[in-house]
This record gives C-alpha cells, sequence and structure tokens, in this order.
C-alpha cells in the first residue's frame, strides 16, 4: 500500500479509512459535511427538505393571506407573481423531489442488503449542491427588478424578453440543481441494478426500490433536457438568438413542447416514489401480501413510458394542430389504465386485511382517496374540449395540489412516521401523529377543494385580485390553508420530538412489517450490511 | 432471514468520509454565481468584473478538485481496493451519464426538428397553424432559413457552410478517431503498451485538429458567411449544437490526454482499464453525435 502514502492532502489515505470503516459516526460538523453514509446524507435531504417545505409554505401562506379576500391588501402584484413562481421552484425541486432522494437514500441500501450507496462520495456531491443552489434562488428576491415572477413554468417570452435581470441567477440554479438530481439518479440505478444481496431478484425487489429504479431513469432522461430548455433561453436572453422568438424564425411554442417535455415525467418523478411508498405501508397495516405484485412493477412501468408521449396536454389551448390535440388527448386518457391497476391493487390488498390504522397507514388510505380524486380531475383536464374551459383556472390549482399535496406530501409524511421509528429507535406518538393527519386532512380539502368550483366558474390562476363573485369561496380556501400550514408544526414538533426521545422501538416495529430494513436493529446501526444477507 | 450487520470484512469499499464533495459544490457555486453575473455584467445589469473574478475563482478550484479527487480514486483504485463489483458500479454510472448526455443533445435535434418541420412553415403560411402568416405576410418559408421574417431584428446569413468541405472532413477525422481508440483498446487488451500510446496520441491529434477545423469555420461562419447567433434561428440551432458537440469533443480530448498520460506512467493493464474505457465510450458518444449533427444541421 506504499503508494497511498502519496495522496495526502484533503481526504484522509484508504489505508487510513479501512481502519476507521467499522466505527460510528465522525464528530461534531464535519460529521455531515463530509460524510459519504447513505443514513447521514438520506437525512440530510430529508431535513434540507423540510426547510424548504417551510419556505414555500410561507409564501404559499402569503398568497392565500391575499387572496383571503378581494382587492390588493398585502403585497404588490408584482411580488404576488415573485411568490406564485417561487412557491411552486421551491415546493417542486426543493421540497418534494429532495424528500424522495432521502427516503431512496436511507431505505434502498437497507432493503436491498446493501452495504452503502454504490458511488458514496458522488452521493455526498449530490445532496450539497442543492443548498448552494436554493441560497442562489432565494437570493433573487432581494435583487433589483425582484425574484423570478414568470410561474414556475417560465414560459417565454415572459422568461426571456419580459424577465427580471434574476433571470440568469435562476437559469444556472437550475442547471446546478439538475446536475444534483442526475447525480442522485444514476447513483440509485447502480445502487439497485448492482448492489442487491444475493438472491434478492428483481422480482422480490420491495415496490419503493422499483419505483425509484424507475422514476431514477426518468430523472436522468428529462432533467437534461430542462438543462437544454434553460440554455436555450439564457442564448436567447443574452447572445441573440431567436429559438423562442418568431421574428427571427424561431417559437414561442417551441419553448413549451422542450419543458413540458421535461415537465410531464416530471411530475411522475413527484409521484412515483409515492406509489412506491404507499405500497410498502398498505400491506404492512393491512397484515397482507401486496395483491398484485408484477402487476404494479409493469403498471408503473407504463406509466413511465407513457410519461413520454403526454406532454402536449399542458399545450391545448396554445394552438396546436387537430391531430395533436387529438393524439396528445387519447395517450393521457391510457395512463389511466395503469394508474386505475395501482388504485385498485392498493384496494385489493386492503379487502378483507386485518386493518389497523396507525398514524402512517391513515395517510396512506388519504393519500389513496384524495389522489384519485387528483387523478380524475386530470382525466376532465386531459379532455381537450373542455380544457378550453379549465385551461389555466383554479381548476388546474386544484388538480395538480390533489396529486401533490394529499399526494406527494402525504405520501413523504407517510414514509417518515412509518419508519422515524426505525431511523431514530424511538416508537412514534401515535397521539400527536393522528392529531397531526386530521389537521392535515381537514385543511388540505378546505384550502384545495373549493378551488375546483372556483375554477370551473372561471377564475384564473395567478392573480393576486379577482372578481367578487369568487369571494366566498376563497376565504374557505385561504382558513384551509391556514389550518394545513400551522399543523405542520405539529409534524416537526413530533419528528424533532422522536428524534430526542421516546419509547424504545423493536427491530420490526410494526407488526405486520417485512422486509431486510426490519430486520435490522433500530435504530439501524451506522453501517448495515456489510455482509450481504442471504435472501431465500 | 437473520440481523447481519456483523462486523466483517465487506466486498464493497465504502469510502470514508470525503472533503472533495462539499468543495465541488461549493466550486459549482461560484462557477453558477460567477457565470450568471459575468453574464448579466454584459448588458450592465450586474458588476461584471466581480462576476469574472468569482468565475475563475470557480474554474480554478473546480479545476484544482477534479485533479485531487481524481488522483485519490486513482490512488484508491490502483492500491486494488476496487473489487469487479465496484468496477460495474463505475460502469453503470458512466453508462447513465452518456444517456444523460445523449438526452440533452435530443433537447437540441428536437428543437432544430421542430423548427425546420414546423415553426418555420406554419410562419410562411403552410399546414395546419399558416395562419401564423398573418405575423410577416411577406415570409416566405426556407430551409436554411437565409431570410427570418423580422428582417431588422435578424438579419440572415449570406450564405450557410458548405457541408463537402470542412464538415465533410471533420466527418472523416472523428471517424477514423473513433477507429483508432479502438485500436488502443485492442492494443491495451494485449498489454502492448508502446502501441497503445501511439493510438492514443493519434486519436489526441484527430480531435484536436477537428477542434482547430471548428474553430476555424466559426471564424469564416462570422466574418465571411453572416452566419451568426443572431442570424435567426438557423444560426442559433447551428451554433447551439455544434458549440455543445465542440465543447464535449474538446472535453473528451482533455480525458483522452489523461488517459495517455496515465498509460506513459505505467498505469492500467489488460484486465483493469475502466478509466481508459469510460473515456473510449465518451469518444464514441461525441463521434454519433456528430454523425447526426453532419447530416441534420450541415447536409439535409
Amino acid at each position: 500500500m506504499a503508494i497511498l502514502d502519496t495522496t495526502g492532502g484533503l481526504d484522509t489515505t484508504a489505508g487510513e479509512l479501512h481502519e476507521e470503516h467499522h466505527h460510528g459516526p465522525a464528530k461534531g460538523i464535519g460529521r455531515w459535511l463530509f460524510t459519504t453514509n447513505h443514513k447521514d446524507i438520506g437525512s440530510l435531504y430529508l431535513w434540507f427538505s423540510l426547510l424548504m417545505f417551510l419556505t414555500g409554505g410561507v409564501m404559499a401562506l402569503l398568497i392565500r393571506a391575499e387572496l383571503f379576500q378581494p382587492g390588493l391588501q398585502l403585497v404588490e402584484p408584482g411580488f404576488f407573481n415573485q411568490m406564485t413562481t417561487m412557491h411552486g421552484l421551491i415546493m417542486v425541486f426543493g421540497a418534494v423531489m429532495p424528500a424522495f432522494v432521502g427516503l431512496a437514500n436511507w431505505m434502498i441500501p437497507m432493503m436491498i442488503g446493501a452495504p452503502d450507496m454504490a458511488l458514496p462520495r458522488m452521493n455526498n456531491w449530490s445532496f450539497w449542491i442543492l443548498p448552494f443552489a436554493f441560497a442562489m434562488l432565494v437570493s433573487t428576491l432581494f435583487m433589483d427588478g425582484g425574484a423570478p415572477n414568470f410561474g414556475w413554468t417560465f414560459y417565454a417570452p415572459l422568461s426571456t424578453t419580459y424577465a427580471p435581470p434574476s433571470v440568469t441567477y435562476f437559469i444556472f440554479a437550475i442547471h446546478i440543481m439538475g446536475a444534483s438530481s442526475i447525480m442522485g439518479a444514476i447513483n440509485i440505478i447502480a445502487t439497485i441494478l448492482n448492489m442487491r444481496a444475493p438472491g434478492m431478484t428483481m422480482m422480490k425487489l420491495p415496490l419503493f426500490v422499483w419505483s425509484w429504479l424507475i422514476t431514477a431513469f426518468l430523472l436522468i432522461a428529462v432533467m437534461p433536457v430542462l438543462a437544454g430548455v434553460v440554455t436555450m433561453m439564457l442564448m436567447d436572453i443574452h447572445f441573440g438568438t431567436s429559438f423562442f422568438n418568431a421574428a427571427g424564425g424561431g417559437d414561442p411554442v417551441l419553448f413549451q413542447h422542450v419543458f413540458w417535455f421535461f415537465g410531464h415525467p416530471e411530475v411522475y418523478i413527484m409521484i412515483l416514489p409515492a406509489f412506491g411508498i404507499i405500497s410498502q405501508i398498505i400491506p404492512t397495516f393491512s397484515r397482507k401480501k401486496l395483491f398484485g405484485y408484477a402487476s404494479m412493477v409493469y403498471a408503473t412501468a407504463s406509466i413511465a413510458i407513457l410519461s413520454f408521449l403526454v406532454w402536449a396536454h399542458h399545450m391545448f389551448t396554445v394552438g396546436l394542430p387537430l391531430v395533436g390535440e387529438l393524439f396528445f388527448m387519447f395517450a393521457t386518457m391510457l395512463i389511466a389504465v395503469p394508474t386505475g391497476v395501482k388504485v385498485f391493487n392498493w384496494v385489493a390488498t386492503m379487502f378483507r386485511g386485518s386493518l389497523t390504522f396507525e398514524t402512517p397507514m391513515l395517510f396512506a388510505i388519504a393519500f389513496v382517496v384524495l389522489f384519485t380524486i387528483g387523478g380524475f380531475s386530470g382525466l376532465m383536464l386531459a379532455i381537450a374540449p373542455v380544457d378550453f374551459q379549465y385551461h389555466d383556472t383554479y381548476f388546474v390549482v386544484a388538480h395538480f395540489h390533489y396529486v401533490l399535496v394529499p399526494g406527494a406530501i402525504f405520501s413523504i409524511m407517510a414514509a417518515v412516521y412509518f419508519w422515524l421509528p426505525k431511523w431514530t429507535g424511538h416508537q412514534l406518538n401515535e397521539t400527536l401523529g393522528k392529531l397531526h393527519f386530521w389537521l392535515s386532512f381537514i385543511g388540505v380539502n378546505i384550502t384545495f377543494f373549493p378551488m375546483h368550483f372556483i375554477g370551473l366558474a372561471g377564475m384564473p390562476r395567478r392573480i393576486p385580485d379577482y372578481a367578487l363573485q369568487f369571494a366566498d369561496f376563497n376565504m374557505v380556501a385561504s382558513i384551509g390553508a391556514f389550518i394545513f400550514g400551522f399543523s405542520q408544526l405539529l409534524f416537526v414538533w413530533n419528528v424533532i420530538q422522536n428524534v430526542r426521545s421516546g419509547e424504545k422501538a423493536s427491530a420490526q416495529v410494526w407488526e405486520g412489517a417485512e422486509g431486510l430494513e426490519w430486520t435490522v436493529d433500530s435504530p439501524a446501526p451506522y453501517h448495515t450490511f456489510s455482509t450481504p444477507p442471504k435472501v431465500d | 432471514m437473520s440481523a447481519s450487520n456483523m462486523n466483517t470484512q465487506e466486498s464493497y469499499y465504502v469510502p470514508a468520509q470525503s472533503s472533495w464533495p462539499i468543495l465541488a459544490s461549493f466550486a459549482m457555486f461560484l462557477l453558477a454565481f460567477g457565470a450568471g453575473t459575468t453574464i448579466n455584467g454584459l448588458s450592465g445589469k450586474a458588476d461584471g468584473t466581480f462576476g469574472v473574478v468569482l468565475l475563475l475563482l470557480g474554474v480554478l478550484l473546480m479545476a484544482g478538485i477534479l485533479v485531487g479527487w481524481f488522483s485519490h480514486v486513482i490512488h484508491e483504485s490502483r492500491a486494488g481496493l476496487y473489487s469487479p463489483q465496484m468496477d460495474r458500479s463505475f460502469r453503470w454510472g458512466m453508462s447513465w451519464f452518456i444517456f444523460s448526455e445523449v438526452m440533452f443533445f435530443a433537447a437540441f435535434f428536437g428543437a432544430l426538428f421542430y423548427v425546420r418541420n414546423l415553426a418555420v412553415p406554419w410562419l410562411g403560411g403552410e399546414g395546419d397553424k399558416g395562419v401564423s402568416q398573418m405575423l410577416w405576410p411577406g415570409f416566405t418559408a426556407e430551409w436554411p432559413l437565409m431570410n427570418p421574417p423580422d428582417a431588422e431584428q435578424f438579419a440572415g446569413p449570406r450564405a450557410i457552410v458548405d457541408p463537402w468541405h470542412i464538415p465533410l472532413l471533420n466527418t472523416v477525422l472523428l471517424v477514423s478517431s473513433s477507429f483508432t481508440v479502438t485500436l488502443a483498446h485492442h492494443a491495451l487488451l494485449k498489454d502492448k503498451r508502446p502501441q497503445v500510446a501511439l493510438w492514443l496520441a493519434a486519436t489526441i491529434s484527430l480531435g484536436a485538429v477537428f477542434i482547430g477545423f471548428q474553430a476555424y469555420e466559426y471564424v469564416h461562419a462570422y466574418n465571411d458567411l453572416g452566419l451568426t447567433l443572431h442570424a435567426g434561428v438557423y444560426g442559433a440551432t447551428f451554433f447551439i449544437l455544434t458549440g455543445f458537440h465542440g465543447l464535449h469533443v474538446t472535453l473528451g480530448t482533455l480525458m483522452l490526454i489523461i488517459i495517455l498520460l496515465r498509460i506513459l506512467k505505467g498505469h492500467f493493464d489488460s484486465k483493469h482499464h475502466f478509466g481508459f474505457e469510460a473515456v473510449a465510450w465518451y469518444w464514441h458518444f461525441v463521434d454519433v453525435v456528430w454523425i447526426g449533427l453532419f447530416l441534420f444541421v450541415y447536409v439535409f
């Protein structure tokens, strides 16, 4: 090992590392800055996501406070636009995606019997890019001309010709968070394909792992396309090109095509891991095997493939050729088939199960019901001729918040409650958890259900003021938003309390839990499966 | 299935704490913030000098990190810490990275096809959305687009690059370089090291000449043909596709130079040379992208 003596520098040499390896975590802040441990990195992702969730949540409450009554009370219209934009960007890229990556980091190696992620140093890099990227994005709020104000979909020419100067920083923030996502996804795929314990065949993989394998593929396929579209914006803004400018022969609609080629798979990136989580939780608390395992895998893969063929359903009113409208309408409706398979399987798993309703299960059941509502409103939006009425109204806002809040966010909370005892070694405070669940459940529905009505009645999205006939439902929605928002503090409190203390949890934690992760102690040791387990 | 987290010798090398990644994240931040400030400085919307300073610091730091991090990995590899399973992780990693690059170029090719086959014909009054012609009634659709709709904002190119001169030559150069890098690989498999170095050097030279020709072509396009970034959407698609390809060839050439230096230092043998293979894969990838460019940007 003489050669190692020459490395020196910033890293400890590999020889020393080998010694250190069997010890626990390093001391102090260095543990978190330099860690290569999948559990540490998972925790970093999850805490970061929580911070972003609260930041984006404050912005949402500002929006709802302004919309509590018609007229302009609290903020300038320009600032309102910055809030809707930043709320969307922060929630999508800062809260939901990192939370799922954090869960993947924590759970995938334990679920497949691997000692760690396949590429541990790159794993650390994927995480630490994010705080820098979001610091840059949030700093635009304090720049001349304000933060990006063109909506999270940043359509040209709003985001090019008419954009504030801070758009340049927005573009570079997207670039580096995209790099983070791609590296994270590569790591997850390499881990799943290469690090499984002997006997853990693909069709034995827990569904959370399967759903992440497919999600990671989607990420690698579409994050570069997002990089491409923001690069074209940068060129149009600063270097005189005309990709999105018809005066030079380009087309602003081209922006929408490229963006949604990324954007539609992106929305599945935010829901497929949720499907995986729900498919872990429902069998546990039904004390039954998941109904239709193989069909779940195929349904997830079908949804992923279809996600590349439906992007223009976001653009029905932009002036597509008729054949395009028809193709994208039917392709979109086709997604209802595999999604229906999944919902059917979850319900069939619960059927005649011996059900109990612990906090994770409550969130999971709420997910199935409320996500399905979001799915149905999606089906309504898929019908091109009626979308002409719904487009850019609060109906769309209601739709995607139903799939993202009681969909993606509920699944993340279900996952945290489900696996928290495994992470901390402390049993969950069920009373607090259930209180959080019921307040969230009620709050979320009071917030978003009325938006269907005001949307169908014609209230456009992204406006700070509105006509009087929308006043009542807006007030209801705002009250719901504050109930939902403040009840999340219970979640934060519950998690912090659980980290600090609590009744000792057993290895299995939940009576019906099955899988490798439930065979290791709670809390899970710093290094698990240094020697791969045998899976029969 | 029993708990099996015993402290036994692991087969997979899990590196301990490392400071490279967070330094690299900071360097990335400097690069991104510096680039943003520099670019905004161009139009006086930010302090450009400050931007350039940040950008340069970012470049230096990132270059240092790349050298340090890769050296560290190379030392670990040569110390025999990497098992065949680790090797497979690297292979999956590089394969999916190249796939992500394919998708990056796909976005620009998609833009090119959309503009050529839909947007420009519609502006010229053809097809389903021919009503767009009402914007510029005198506009005639053509490709390459020599006369953009608004000639005052975007004066079109006077001429375009002739595909049968430099681009054809460049095609020959890059395709040959794919062969030479394969010959180098075959020589390595037989442990014929002098030949490996020779064929690698040939590949690098071909890549360097390619880059030189591309640079010459850009100067020619700007000075003689009026083919610029401002020349309407033909210029936009031309430069974004060839430009990013050129950057990738440059990066690939740098990577090949590192591999050559490692060969000369005595690294790699017929069994262990994934670093070599990864660079060769990357090189084939830029070659394939070039074929697409030659056909759809230059010829058709």
